[in-house]
């Protein structure tokens, strides 16, 4: 094992950001699904951390980009939920597969 | 009016311009009629229209008299010759440098002629169809037509710009359209209006054709200035124009011979004729004043306008304008002999009259004597609009009185309409060219005219008025003599004062108009043209013609079977003549089995199967690729996430490895 | 072998199997429960880097935001003992296939890409600096982005309200 650097980083964040996409793909409950989404998020998050860290440690772009991610997350969050709660009291279930009237 | 006077007297040596004013109004007021009476007629003016429309002409009629007083013995003369005046010229449309659509009033010996012509013989028609169209359905409609067509003819006469006159000349065509589909819910009405609409249509091609080309080589459309362009020899406009040449033939004389096309179309020249006598389908006064006095006169006038081009640069135009014209007296004055609706033999005995006026224009030359075939034309123009019309409006109180076109159905009515049949007496001597009825003055000249010029078209003419005498007399003695009358129970009269009214003053009008002087008025010049009676000359016309009237009277004064005999005896061309030399027929053949055949069917199979096909196919193609793809719009969240996906790594993968 | 760098890696460990296990256990508290660890262990990994501020927005937006969010919707719409239906087999399969061949792209682009230091003074993430630049109005200030999103969030936050709001019935 060698000490930790900017390659270690990045491959937990694809690898965390591919956990996500698959998560995304296989899950049918939409919370499981939102989850899914918080992992891809935050793996871009950890992305803006390393190359801050590691490569352009002069300034702080990254790590504001991260907050405003961070930000932008909850929001998005909250109104996930406020969609998946809405549905549910229309359809009484939140599995994508019962959500599909938007179609051709 | 105070402070609006007849005209403005310039300084000394310059032209004096008449008020555009009273002249304006002249074919304003009409419009206003017809715009009234069109829009608020049938609610408000059920019963009023009338009224309202012959109030109107009747100003306008007092207007264009008040205008040809003013021109022809107050300001219209300057050192004995009447000048081309332009009181009102409005620049419509700009092109270019000096080509522009103008709307402007010309005022000039034909076109003040043609002012008072117009408005009166409306007027007449206006007065007469109170009586004739009452308790009509569509009483308002009617007048608003009228006043339509009133409109139109008065501003195309008085047009001082040539397209401006084709505007003018299209919307007489509509208002033509419009009063023949009178009737509507009659089928020959409907087809007789399209016809008349279509060939005259095709005619105007021509005429628009040779407007492009007049305006084109002359660099203007200002009739004026053309006019001088064109028949001045120096001018670069009239050299190049006779220089370019095609088939044979300058461009002038293609513009020339292009215009004339319109005109015969209006004017139902052969073999343009054959719109004219199904025409009679309309109301019979509308007949009278469209179809006999006023908007067949149109073509003859159109030449007239343009007579200085026609006479001094192309007289190759104006020859065939002369033997079209007395081909169609001719062979219009032969079948008119044979045909047995009333309406029918007056229309081509219009056609017939028209065709004297054309060949009148096409004998004449330019300036001073020889510019006699000029002046007898519009002579006879003015005149025949009287007792044309005034046989029109006879028929029409027949046909009011008997209800039916056709000869066999009348006879012996002399003492059941007798104002009727004194003023057809007139009209009809009138007409065949008695001393000293109208007819007779303008008839000599231009028989003068021809003679001076050219023999073989004299004796043409000749032969038609003893034609013309015959056939009038045949139609007179058909319907007031031969066989007692058997009139049905209810009588009616003949129709009331609105109706008489109308026939008095048009026979005083066919008896008397003779006696005006007409070549001090209007010649090719403007200048005063003498004209004089010979009376050796006038031996032979009028003899024949009173040969026409008195074999006429031999035939028809009482039933017999003569006619018939004399009708089997000349079968061929007896049959040829009834069945209008079948004109028809060969038009029908022409379109129906060549045109239709042989470029309609191919076309219809191109459009249908080449042009839809690519329409369709590109419909039905989107359609079927749509189809197939819709799937991809499942509704599946996940299932748009991958194909995200997708196309994100494709994207990726292009960047990176293709980019470079 | 430093205690830094096995205290790294046990961080990587924990969020990667906690990330894994987050998707695929079909428990979903459980699931919720492993997102959980996922995001402390992300967290771990900004203290291990020394960005000791984001760390604590993490956890406090994330695990305490967020995630407590995401339980509550868990018990609003869920009975919390049921097993999620299986997601069909060739869905999974073609998911994971696609997953890792992202996955594989990703990592040979990192591996061939050769990353470049900027150089330059090293800048502390203390909260100092952060607040400074965050609400400077100089250059690289932040406070634009930081108003845009602080409108954002109240967006947000009615349009949750909004939505969420139970719609009365209609009265006719």
């Amino acid at each position: 094992m060698m000490e930790p650097g900017l390659y270690h980083m990045l491959f937990i964040s694809a690898t965390l950001f591919f956990i996500g996409v698959y998560g995304f793909f296989t899950r049918r409950n939409l919370v499981t699904m939102l989850m899914s989404v918080e992992l891809v998020l935050n793996s871009v998050n950890l992305n803006f951390i390393a190359f801050n860290k590691y490569l352009w440690y002069d300034k702080m772009d990254g790590l504001f980009f991260t907050i405003f991610v961070i930000a932008i997350a909850a929001a998005e969050a909250a109104v996930a939920i406020a969609i998946i709660i809405n549905l549910y009291r229309s359809h009484n279930s939140i599995d994508v597969e019962n959500a599909e009237e938007l179609k051709y | 009016m105070p402070g609006l006077p007849l005209f403005w007297r310039g300084n000394e040596g310059e032209a004096i311009m008449p008020n555009a004013t009273y002249i304006a109004l002249i074919p304003l007021l009409p419009l206003a009629g017809f715009l009234m009476l069109g829009i608020f007629g049938r609610k408000y003016f059920k019963n009023t229209s009338g009224v309202i429309g012959t109030t109107l002409l009747l100003i306008s009629t007092v207007l264009a008299l008040y205008t040809a007083y003013g021109y022809f013995f107050e300001y219209g003369k300057i050192d004995g010759v009447y000048q081309k005046l332009i009181p009102l010229k409005y620049t419509w449309l700009q092109f270019s440098e000096g080509v522009s659509i103008d709307m402007g009033i010309i005022i000039d010996p034909i076109s003040v002629m043609m002012l008072v012509v117009v408005t009166f013989i409306s007027l007449m028609v206006h007065i007469y169809s109170l009586g004739y169209m009452k308790g009509d359905e569509r009483f308002p409609t009617y007048y608003a037509f009228l006043g339509l067509f009133t409109f139109s003819m008065l501003g195309l006469v008085i047009s001082s710009n040539i397209f401006q006159i084709y505007i003018f000349w299209e919307l007489v065509g509509v208002s033509s359209f419009l009063l023949i589909g009178y009737y509507y819910d009659k089928p020959s009405a409907v087809a007789a209006c399209k016809k008349a609409f279509i060939v005259t249509r095709f005619a105007d091609v021509g005429f628009l054709i040779g407007i492009l080309v007049l305006s084109f080589y002359a660099g203007t459309l200002d009739f004026n200035t053309l006019i001088e362009r064109l028949t001045s020899a120096e001018s670069t406009e009239f050299k190049t124009a006779v220089a370019a040449s095609f088939m044979g033939m300058s461009a002038l004389t293609w513009g020339l011979v292009l215009v004339f096309i319109g005109g015969a179309g209006k004017s139902a020249m052969f073999p343009l004729h054959i719109w004219l006598p199904d025409a009679m389908e309309g109301p019979t006064p509308v007949s009278a004043l469209i179809h006999a006095a006023t908007m067949v006169v149109a073509g003859v006038f159109l030449v007239a306008r343009l007579f200085p081009v026609f006479a001094i640069s192309s007289p190759d135009a104006l020859s065939l304008v002369g033997y079209v014209g007395a081909f169609s007296a001719l062979i219009a004055a032969v079948i008119a002999c044979t045909q047995t609706d009333i309406k029918r033999v007056l229309a081509y005995s219009t056609m017939s009259q028209i065709g004297y006026m054309m060949f009148a224009l096409g004998v004449s030359k330019y300036g001073g004597e020889d510019g006699l075939g000029y002046t007898a034309s519009m002579f006879h123009l003015f005149t025949h609009a009287m007792f044309k019309a005034l046989l029109f409006l006879g028929a029409g109180a027949v046909i009011h009185y008997i209800h039916s076109n056709e000869m066999k159905d009348m006879g012996g009515l002399r003492k059941y309409l007798p104002i009727t049949h004194i003023t057809f007496l007139i009209a009809c001597l009138a007409i065949a060219g008695v001393p000293p009825f109208a007819g007779f003055f303008s008839k000599e000249e231009i028989l003068l005219a021809a003679y001076q010029s050219n023999q073989s078209i004299y004796w043409v003419a000749l032969i038609t008025s003893g034609l013309t005498a015959f056939y009038m007399f045949r139609l007179y003695f058909s319907i007031f003599w031969n066989r007692e009358a058997h009139v049905h129970g209810e009588h009616k009269g003949e129709g009331g004062f609105a109706m008489m009214m109308p026939l008095v003053l048009l026979a005083i009008g066919a008896a008397a108009a003779g006696f005006i002087p007409f070549g001090h008025f209007v010649s090719t010049d403007g200048a005063r043209l003498e004209t004089e009676f010979h009376l050796m000359f006038s031996i032979a016309p009028v003899a024949l013609g009173l040969a026409g009237i008195f074999i006429a009277m031999w035939l028809y004064k009482k039933a017999s079977d003569k006619p018939d005999k004399i009708a089997s005896s000349l079968n061929g061309l007896y049959k040829a003549a009834y069945h209008k030399f079948y004109m028809d027929e060969i038009y029908m053949f022409i379109t129906q089995k060549i045109i239709f055949n042989l470029i309609g069917r191919p076309a219809a199979w191109f459009d249908k199967n080449v042009v839809d096909g690519l329409v369709n196919a590109t419909g039905n193609g989107t359609k079927d690729i749509s189809e197939t793809i819709k799937g991809l719009q499942s509704g599946k969240v996940q299932q748009y996430a991958i194909y995200f996906l997708v196309g994100v790594i494709g994207l990726a993968l292009l960047f990176i490895y293709w980019w470079n | 072998m430093s205690g830094s760098t096995i205290i790294f890696y046990l961080l990587a460990a924990l969020t990667l199997v906690s990330a894994v296990l987050a998707v695929t256990t079909r428990m979903i508290f459980r699931a919720a429960i492993y997102l959980l660890f996922s995001l402390i262990g992300i967290a771990g990994i900004y203290f291990w880097l020394q960005y000791e501020f984001i760390a604590a927005v993490q956890i406090v937006v994330y695990v305490g935001g967020i995630v407590v969010l995401i339980i509550f919707s868990i018990f609003l719409t869920q009975q919390a003992g049921d097993e999620l239906p299986k997601q069909k087999m060739g869905r999974q399969l073609f998911s994971a296939l696609a997953a890792f061949c992202g996955l594989a792209l990703v990592l040979l682009q990192i591996a061939q890409h050769a990353f470049v230091e900027t150089g330059g003074e090293v800048v502390a993430p203390t909260v100092a600096n952060i607040g400074n630049q965050m609400l400077g109005v100089n250059d690289g200030g932040y406070a634009l982005p930081f108003e845009v999103v602080s409108i954002l969030l109240l967006a947000a936050l009615v349009g949750c309200i909004v939505i969420a709001l139970k719609s009365k019935p209609e009265q006719t």
